[in-house]
């Protein structure tokens, strides 16, 4: 039984159909990518999970049928969503952003544990934690966003575009943290993402869309092997 | 994995604590520059006139102000949780006002003023459920009309209940004056000082160090993100309006022993009090307490040292002044331009 499965899940914006029947699944302690260009659906897909979206089909999370609901009950259900921009509180501190990580979690749990723990990931948090988050770098801003979901001890986080508008080497770190936090903490992770090279690099499976529907899937190697995976994503 | 160091910007140095610090003593010197500085002038141009007498005329002015201030902060909540200018922000004040009326005809003023609280507190909170709620994702100027149409709802409903005679209202401060080096100052206006400080500082502290007011200052800075934290987004909105309408109550319950209570108490309070909003910044809580007394001040001492405005165009002068201050700083004295960086 995966933990999240979707089921020929359609969604629309309006008249616009963005998703057109998308069916995918993933495993306790996965990392899955999302690959697709711009407007293939790849947001709206965590969307849709995070019950932010209008959709139709069955979406299941841990047993549980979630499509339709709210994204508040979503994330209360143990989905940590950092949506693409990040979702911060630009005027709320570092630390004061992370504390709202742990608002929604359903264990109650040690608050101040969870944080010393996670912050091991991002040793500068520690020396800015009184800084408005939105005067971070962006790469700050994008590790204290992934920082608060894990304060939250989330089942399953859901990464969007985390390389959007970063350098290269912030992009390798993040990945390489994201890879960390799998192995270490057997976090589940669903990520989104167009720079499919990295994506296929961390991740063990990947469903690729185009137009609102898979593609393709398979495992990361595979990918890797698909010509037309190769020619359109990859670049080589 | 650690991130490179980056060059702190110089404003970042000192810690926001430190810097806030600064930035108040600063605020402290220029306001009693700019008294000392008015009174200077008065001397010059005043018949009469009594450093005591323009003093007495300042603490009044605050204590006007203070009821201002009360009524903006209410605003300020509203339009920072929900981006809402809440029209119907003093009927409601002015209901509650008149419910604290009927309690305290059945009992000691301050058990009916906390009982006051009370009831204002749950029927905000169902106002935003019940009444805002289904227009909320409306365009502004639909939720705008909605408020329009609460106030003249209660402003209609008041006078239904309660008949349409004015009635004096009780003060829990006593009616004499104290004289403090020489100044003689009213019992009643420092009692209306005490309280709207005191609510001011508590709302501070709500906001500064509780689980809650950390949820409720997040939802203000992005709702959909708060959701997405699993926050009840819902329910911090009725939260915030429940606040604002506790707010209303008490700027109504100190303004009334001296404006008495009918059904337009608060009319022309809340105009002066969206003028303070917008001249503190109207997304700035303290903007809208500092507004909120310097327009009383203002309008306290230009109505008695400028014989041409008097009683009369205190308004139209109060309005003057928002309209220089927006010329030379269009947000406001404490609205910031948000910073960030992506």
């Amino acid at each position: 039984m995966p933990l999240l499965e979707l089921m020929d899940v359609h969604a629309r914006y309006g008249p616009i159909r963005a998703l057109h029947g998308i069916s995918l699944a993933v495993d306790d302690g996965e990392v899955v990518a999302i690959l697709g260009a711009n407007g293939a659906g790849k947001t709206t897909t965590l969307r849709s999970i995070s019950s932010m979206t209008r959709t139709s089909g069955e979406i299941r999370f841990n047993d549980k049928r979630i499509a339709r609901r709210s994204p508040e009950y979503v994330a209360r259900l143990g989905v940590a969503h950092v949506p693409e921009g990040r979702g911060l509180f630009p005027e709320l501190s570092v630390w004061e952003n992370l504390r709202m990580g742990a608002v929604g979690r359903r264990r109650g749990g040690n608050f101040q544990a969870d944080a010393k723990r996670f912050i091991g990931y991002f040793p500068w948090m520690e020396r800015r934690r009184e800084q408005p988050a939105g005067t971070l770098s962006g790469g700050e801003q994008q590790m204290l966003a992934l920082g608060r979901a894990l304060v939250g001890r989330p089942k399953l986080l859901m990464l969007d575009e985390p390389s959007l508008g970063l350098a290269p080497t912030v992009v390798r770190e993040l990945f390489a943290t994201v890879r960390r936090l799998n192995e270490e903490e057997g976090l589940t992770v669903l990520v989104v993402e167009q720079n499919a090279t990295i994506a296929l690099d961390v991740a063990s499976r990947a469903y690729v869309l185009e137009v609102g529907k898979v593609a393709v899937e398979g495992t990361s190697d595979e990918l890797q092997r698909h010509e037309g995976v190769r020619k359109s994503y990859l670049g080589y | 994995m650690a991130i490179p160091a980056r060059p702190a910007l110089p404003q970042l140095d000192v810690s926001p604590h430190v810097r806030a610090l600064i930035l108040a003593a600063a605020w402290t010197i220029g306001t009693l520059a700019v008294i000392l500085l008015i009174g200077l002038v008065l001397t010059q141009t005043e018949d009469v006139f009594t450093w005591s007498g323009y003093i007495q005329q300042i603490v009044s002015g605050l204590a006007q102000g203070a009821i201002f201030a009360s009524l903006a902060l209410a605003l300020v909540l509203i339009y920072r949780t929900t981006d809402i200018l809440n029209f119907a922000q003093g009927e409601m004040a002015m209901f509650t006002t008149f419910i604290a009326w009927s309690l305290m005809n059945h009992m000691p003023y301050w058990p009916a003023f906390v009982l006051t609280l009370v009831i204002a507190f749950v029927g905000g909170a169902a106002i935003e459920r019940v009444i805002i709620r289904p227009v909320e994702h409306r365009p502004e100027i639909v939720v705008v009309i909605v408020t329009i149409g609460l106030l003249i709802a209660l402003n209609g409903l008041a006078p239904w209940i309660w008949g349409p005679e004015v009635k004096p209202f009780e003060t829990p401060f006593s009616n004499g004056t104290t004289e403090i080096g020489g100044v003689v100052i009213a019992y009643q206006d420092l009692g209306v000082l005490a309280v709207t400080l005191a609510t001011v500082l508590l709302l501070w502290a709500f906001f500064r160090f509780t689980t809650l007011g950390l949820v409720m200052r997040a939802v203000a800075n992005s709702q959909d993100a708060s959701r997405l934290l699993g926050v009840r987004v819902g329910w911090m909105l009725a939260l915030g309006w429940g606040l604002a309408a506790m707010l209303g109550a008490i700027a109504g319950m100190m303004a009334a022993p001296t404006q008495f209570l009918d059904a337009n108490l608060m009319l022309i309070i809340l105009i002066y009090s969206f003028a303070a909003a917008v001249l503190g910044g109207i997304d700035s809580p303290v903007g809208a307490v500092v507004g909120g007394l310097i327009l009383g001040v203002l309008i306290n001492i230009l109505g008695t040292y400028v014989d041409f405005i008097g009683g009369e165009l205190r308004l139209p002068a109060a309005f003057v002044v928002l309209l220089v201050v927006l010329l030379i700083r269009p947000q406001g004295l404490f609205g910031h331009r948000v910073v960030r960086r992506v």
